[in-house]
């Protein structure tokens, strides 16, 4: 349980550090950010008011452990232009973000078990397909895979909607549709990445002295790969599939903008260019905190699969 | 961490000399394509004031949204009118310029502390360690958007930011490469002759991480300009100045009226990515690749797998002896080369009868742990058995590959040489055996614990039900090896095939081991291969012997005579040796 405190307590700490630093970045400049909501037109002293009139003037530490207050109890502000509530505005943008991450990330998995489980141990030309298929899924960033795929599968053969996003409560046929495409895009890079890393760890568990040892036992093959090459080498595939969520993330925001879905990167990338700042600093500590959490189960599922992290 | 270690590749061979580098690369296809591309992109945008036809951001209305190879516009216009080609090129410098800049920082940051750290470790090396971890943890994409409400469109500055953020990857590179130079002879040598902590790193740290870093930052420029050109493409560059993500966007906006507007700058910024990650393989290649290529031909391979089995069928008459394990000129392969293949075991011929302990005795190389792998069928997978047949009563073994797994666990068992490794880690002792003793052997999983909880309790192991559930690595390293002899027993084998089976324990616990082996032997009529480099264990437990020297047999005897009348001068040798040993140990 120890190992799983510490690793726990480094995710707060890592919050905290990092809310911390954006939060100065970002509120740093009080008269800059009331500069950029009133307009080049407005005078000094209205600009000055509105400082006052946010809260801006007092000092940055007062500003930080006010907002991690209002944070701890749900309340991350609310935007300088539209009154939304942070949270309010979050709620209807991390599912969309999130759908896309989660069922990438499922299909990450199991495309990549299976295509690194067949590469590693038929070799020969699945294996050259397969960094072939790497190589390309790491040259083509995911908004060019994304163009290409709105391009193919939905102007020239119009078998899927190009942009925009139906939640699975109004019509389930059309959310499959909607998010068909952008988890495709996302998928190709992840599944390029994930399955190579994953077939090295199959190999490194294959060249292990006991699988000699539970074959010489008279095990059949199927069973020496699928329980314990499979399982040894599912410690290092579930990190590959943590740190895939980083990227992942990233991708989603890219994926949001060239299909028009209304996700955390939209977002993000709206109100960093209206210099909403309170919405800016809101999906900076939801994305940190969704890659904590994913990083944080994935320590967990480790120490279930590693009886070594277990007893300790 | 240390799963994740062994992951990425670290990097810690030292390169050949800088000037057959660029020769090398250059008798690569893969890496002149690579350059060649990537100097034109240069060429591109160095050259767009005199080569572009249009000016940046000149507009011609007339030409609005014009088709690729159109009068005047070859890659087509936008919906401004403005043209495609011109604009790629115009904005080619700021993409360069970036990445260089990506590339400069990164390294500036990341190879300074990795030297640092790798070198004066310490609290130094903590604090990086938190901060590298710290920063590989954040999300770069969405910090990059929120600098821009800082900043605004200054895709320099964003850039710059990025060059710390992928830091990282340089600082773990470097660090480790470092640790692994650090401890080198070299190192020492020149402290003693008292050269300054500056001219060590400089001399000798900087040369040894040269290729590594080199190699790195080929796949950094690549994730710099994907990065610079997403960021652009997110509308956070600046909109008066063209951008190969920029004219992307636009592109994408107005793919309904111009379809054609986004292949250009897609390829364009795709296949300079590509090039950039083709380049980095070919550089590991070229500067990483040990001496040659040691995978044989697929067509040689199975030629000469044939050959060996052709000549198989044809002896199967012959050879064969009345002996319980029959080995007749085995010989075993390892590629060296496309075409070529190392023979490490040269025609060996080996009899084992019922009930005998046989002890097989060499130098480490040898060849005779190949031999014992090749009775239970276990080579690594790149291992060739050039010919030869191993009959175990009466049957060929290796000319039937079913006889074989069939063989495997039944008839003949294994005792492997280091108790650790050979436990799978992730499963209970109780779990393993019980899934080893099934695989051979038709009964309930009840029937199976009960039967091996009676063979760990005669393997001396106390408690055997409470270390059934424990896993491998809450035993020691005498108690793992009881539990493998029980594994290896517990299919109730007519031979055992041991494997150095005490090198890897304590002294005392060898003694036990081997009176244990002397015992199931004498119970169980169980008959052994011993391979050991022990002449003491021989002597000890052995009814016969065979000496094997570079993958023959020089002699082969029962024990008695081989200690008191050896007959080969390498036996001679031998046994001397190993006398001198016991009297430096005495």
């Amino acid at each position: 349980m120890l190992p799983l405190l510490k690793s726990l307590l480094r995710s707060a700490a890592i919050l905290l550090l990092v809310s911390f630093a954006t939060f100065c970045l970002m509120f740093g400049n009080g008269t800059g950010i009331a500069r950029a909501i009133l307009g080049y037109q407005a005078t000094e002293s209205d600009v000055q008011r509105k400082v006052v009139d946010l809260g801006l003037d007092r000092p940055l530490l007062v500003q930080f452990s006010d907002w991690l207050v209002n944070a701890v109890t749900g309340n991350l502000g609310e935007s300088f232009f539209t009154g939304q509530t942070v949270t309010s505005a979050l709620s209807t943008r991390v599912p969309v973000t999130l759908t896309l991450v989660i069922t990438t990330l499922i299909f990450t998995l199991i495309l990549s078990v299976l295509l690194g489980v067949a590469a590693a141990v038929y070799g020969g030309w699945l294996d050259k397909v397969l960094q072939f298929i790497s190589v390309l899924g790491a040259a083509v960033p995911p908004f060019i895979i994304a163009i290409a795929l709105v391009f193919t599968f939905a102007i020239s053969i119009r078998l899927f909607p190009a942009t925009g996003y139906i939640s699975p409560d109004r019509s389930f046929g059309g959310w499959i549709l909607s998010i068909t495409l952008p988890v495709v895009a996302l998928l190709i890079g992840s599944v390029a990445s994930a399955a190579s890393q994953f077939r090295g760890a199959v190999l490194d568990a294959l060249s292990k002295d006991f699988v000699r040892t539970l074959r010489a036992r008279g095990l059949k093959e199927s069973h020496v790969i699928f329980r314990h090459v499979l399982r040894n080498a599912g410690g290092p595939g579930l990190t590959v599939l943590s740190l895939q969520t980083l990227g992942l993330l990233g991708g989603a925001i890219f994926v949001e903008q060239v299909m028009a879905l209304p996700g955390m990167g939209q977002m993000a990338n709206q109100s960093a260019q209206q210099g909403d700042v309170p919405m800016v600093m809101g999906t900076v500590v939801v994305t940190i905190i969704i890659v904590l959490c994913v990083n944080f189960l994935g320590d967990l599922a480790n120490s279930v699969l590693n009886p070594k992290a277990r007893t300790r | 961490m240390s799963a994740e270690a062994s992951l990425t590749e670290t990097v810690a061979e030292v390169p050949g000399p800088g000037r057959s580098l660029l020769r090398r690369l250059l008798s690569n296809p893969q890496g002149v394509i690579c350059i060649v591309f990537l100097l034109l992109v240069i060429l591109f945008g160095v050259l767009s004031p005199w080569l572009a036809p249009f000016q940046p951001n000149e507009a011609d209305l007339n030409s609005v949204n014009a088709q690729p190879f159109s009068e005047g516009h070859l890659f087509g216009a936008d919906r401004a009118g403005r043209d495609i080609l011109s604009q790629l090129m115009w904005g080619t410098n700021g993409t360069l310029l970036g990445s260089l800049l990506v590339l400069v920082i990164a390294v500036l940051f990341g190879v300074t502390t990795g030297l640092l750290s790798g070198f004066y470790r310490g609290r130094f090396e903590a604090i990086a360690g938190f901060v590298t971890d710290l920063i590989m943890s954040l999300p770069s994409i969405v910090l990059l958007i929120a600098l821009f409400a800082l900043t605004g469109p200054n895709v320099m500055v964003a850039m710059a930011v990025f060059g710390v953020l992928v830091a990282p990857t340089y600082y773990r590179l470097v660090r480790s490469v470092v640790l692994g130079v650090r401890t080198e002879l070299y190192i020492d040598a020149a402290k003693v002759v008292g050269l300054s902590d500056q001219r060590i790193i400089g001399r000798h740290v900087l040369w040894a991480v040269r290729a590594p870093v080199v190699i790195q930052s080929s796949f950094v420029a690549a994730s710099g300009i994907a990065i610079q050109a997403g960021v652009e493409f997110l509308g956070l560059g600046d909109p008066e100045q063209p951008s190969w993500g920029g004219i992307l966007q636009n592109a994408n906006s107005n793919i309904y009226n111009n379809r054609f507007g986004v292949l250009w700058p897609a390829l364009l910024i795709s296949l300079t990515i590509l090039a950039l990650i083709l380049l980095g393989n070919v550089l590991r290649d070229v500067l990483q690749s040990s001496a040659h290529n040691r995978t044989l031909k697929k067509s040689r391979r199975r030629a000469m797998l044939t050959e060996a089995q052709n000549a198989r069928t044809a002896s199967t008459a012959s050879g064969y002896d009345a002996a319980l394990l029959s080995i007749r000129g085995l010989k075993v392969g390892y590629p060296d080369g496309p075409d070529r293949v190392r023979t490490v075991v040269h025609g060996v011929d080996l009899d084992v009868r019922r009930g005998e302990i046989h002890g097989l005795v060499g130098e480490s190389g040898s060849g005779k742990s190949q031999m014992a792998f090749s009775t239970l069928g276990i080579l690594p997978k790149e291992a060739l058995i050039l010919g030869g047949s191993i009959y175990l009563d009466g049957q060929d073994l290796l000319a039937d590959d079913k006889a074989l797994k069939n063989a495997r666990g039944r008839r003949i068992g294994y005792i492997p040489q280091e108790p650790m490794s050979n436990l799978d880690p992730s499963f209970t002792i109780g779990a393993q055996l019980v899934y080893g003793l099934r695989a051979v052997k038709r009964i309930s999983e009840k029937e199976a614990k009960e039967e091996l909880i009676a063979l760990l309790t005669r393997v001396g192991i106390r408690n055997p039900e409470s270390v059934m559930r424990l896993y491998p690595h809450e035993i020691s390293g005498g108690m793992a090896q009881r539990v493998l002899i029980c594994g290896a027993v517990a299919g109730d084998p007519d031979l055992i095939v041991a494997d150095e089976p005490t090198t890897a324990l304590d002294v005392t616990v060898q003694a036990d081991v081997l009176e244990l082996l002397r015992e199931l032997s004498t119970e169980r009529g169980l008959a052994m291969i011993l391979v050991t480099h022990n002449l003491g264990v021989v002597a000890d437990l052995c009814d016969t012997v065979s000496v094997m020297k570079n993958g023959r047999i020089v002699e082969r005897n029962d024990v008695e005579s081989l200690f008191s009348s050896p007959e080969q001068d390498y036996t001679k040798t031998l046994l001397e040796s190993s006398r001198s040993v016991e009297l430096m140990e005495a």
